[in-house]
């Protein structure tokens, strides 16, 4: 089957730091994919140059068809990019300013251009897909941790993006916040929604993954269904990294 | 010691009173433009707009580096020299220019302080639902800032209005000249101006009394 997101020859520099050196990832339209690896080897990183939060220094990024060269990307194509990859960050980062109901809409009014009835309506759905159907009206200091990030991945589902983008949704929560994060990815994925997701929650990323990729100084080293990578490693780095974690 | 002429002041009040609506008016047109002003100099410098961010920096350096009195003599007095059409400008258009120009390079420091106070987590989440930098800055940043910024705001407010008798250097006949006027004729110097300052004190407090009720209600809204 063809790509639904080709990356290609993504590269990725801080100053004199190679933090992506040259990543190729293709996944197939509902395809699930997590990526594992120790800290500071570049996962977050690429998660944030496929939606130009990082701007890649070189390579091609794809999603359906809509394909964005780093050397010459103009901003009308990363907002189309941005637009098409939503993306659940590790502090939630919501928008303090606006309800939860409003921190959903907000991409739909301000970006998509629908009327505020129409945004209104969708909101409420997500709301309910959540599980916080009575919380729209709270501001995000009023929530805890584990209802902000569900708030934070409704933010992102609202733009019906081809691509959802999770960086390490549970690694700011309390333990007790955990789970319930996860449920609602795990029905999300059950959805067959396009997902790339980082997590040190490997359980998690065993259960919900198509596949699991092993990333180690800014490059892919491995890459496979879950029990391939988890039960019969090929790569020593793999084994010992999981050997670590586990 | 002869006693206060109580007498006097109270003939004074109504006088005075009568330049209120001069300060008041010069002190909410300055404050508008500042505000304006302000709020342009403050995104340029954190948006680091190549330039213009140097221009910027320079202008909010003078501006804070000299007193607002030199400034209003250079202004009314001097540039006419340099622009002969300038000499037609009357002193309270140029009080009010002074003023603004003055005022706007301390709230734009208050102003851009607030802007980098609003957690960077959320330019990128605005950035990363596809929204564009003025959109951002309209929609998410601002609206935070402008509640973290405005009791600065308040205050530089106050501070403006007490600025504008300054404005009677420049030949404008505004709450003290009018004092200075009336005190020339009767040489009751300590009486007029007792009256002008109480006078500005009443207004300043009154302003204060809205200044907390307004945090009040400001605080209320995020603490929902």
């Amino acid at each position: 089957m063809k790509c639904e997101i080709d990356i290609a020859g993504l590269v990725k520099r801080f100053g004199t730091t190679t933090v992506l050196d040259g990543i190729d990832l293709c996944l197939k339209p509902g395809e699930r994919v997590a990526i594992i690896g120790p800290s500071g080897t570049g996962k977050s990183t690429l998660l944030r140059c496929l939606n130009w939060l990082d701007a890649p220094d070189a390579g091609r990024i794809t999603v359906g068809d809509l394909s964005v060269d780093a050397a010459h990307a103009t901003r009308a194509q990363i907002l189309a990019l941005r637009r098409r990859t939503g993306f659940v960050f590790q502090n939630y980062a919501l928008f303090a300013n606006k309800t939860a109901r409003q921190n959903i809409m907000e991409g739909l009014t301000t970006v998509r251009g629908w009327s505020t009835a129409k945004a209104t309506a969708r909101a409420d759905e997500i709301l309910a897909q959540i599980g916080l159907a009575d919380r729209g009206g709270s501001y995000p200091a009023a929530l805890s941790g584990g209802q902000q990030q569900r708030v934070g991945i409704g933010r992102a589902m609202a733009l019906d993006a081809d691509l959802l983008l999770f960086d390490e949704p549970t690694s700011a929560l309390d333990p007790e916040w955990v789970g319930e994060v996860l449920d609602l990815i795990r029905s999300i994925a059950d959805g067959r929604q396009t997902m790339l997701i980082v997590t040190h929650e490997m359980q998690f990323a065993r259960e919900i993954a198509d596949r699991i990729v092993f990333m180690e100084g800014g490059r892919i080293v491995e890459q496979g269904p879950p029990a391939q990578i988890f039960g019969d490693a090929q790569d020593e780095r793999t084994r010992a990294f999981l050997r670590r974690v586990s | 010691m002869r006693p206060l002429d109580t007498a006097y002041m109270g003939d004074l009040v109504p006088i005075i009173l009568g330049y209120v609506p001069l300060t008041l008016g010069m002190a909410l047109v300055a404050m508008a433009a500042a505000l304006c002003l302000s709020s342009v100099l403050a995104i340029v410098r954190v948006l680091r707009v190549p330039v213009a961010d140097s221009v910027v920096a320079v202008f909010i350096s003078f501006f804070r580096g000299t007193p607002l009195l030199v400034q209003l003599f250079l202004f009314y007095y001097g540039l006419p020299q340099l622009f002969p059409a300038m000499t037609s400008i009357d002193g309270i258009t140029a009080a009010v220019i002074g003023l603004t120009l003055h005022f706007s390079a301390y709230m734009a420091e208050s102003i851009r302080g607030a802007i980098l106070g609003v957690d960077r987590s959320q330019w990128e989440a605005a950035q990363s639902i596809g929204m564009t930098q003025g959109q951002l800055l309209r929609r998410i940043v601002l609206p935070q800032a402008s509640r973290v910024a405005a009791p600065t705001l308040m205050n530089y407010f106050i501070d403006l209005i007490k600025s504008t008798s300054l404005a009677f250097t420049l030949g404008v006949t505004e709450m003290m000249g009018a004092a200075q006027k009336e005190a020339a004729g009767s040489f009751l110097y300590l009486e007029a101006f007792l009256v002008v300052a109480v006078i500005y004190w009443i207004m300043v407090e009154a302003l204060s009394v809205g200044q907390r009720w307004m945090e009040r209600r400001l605080g209320k809204a995020v603490a929902r």
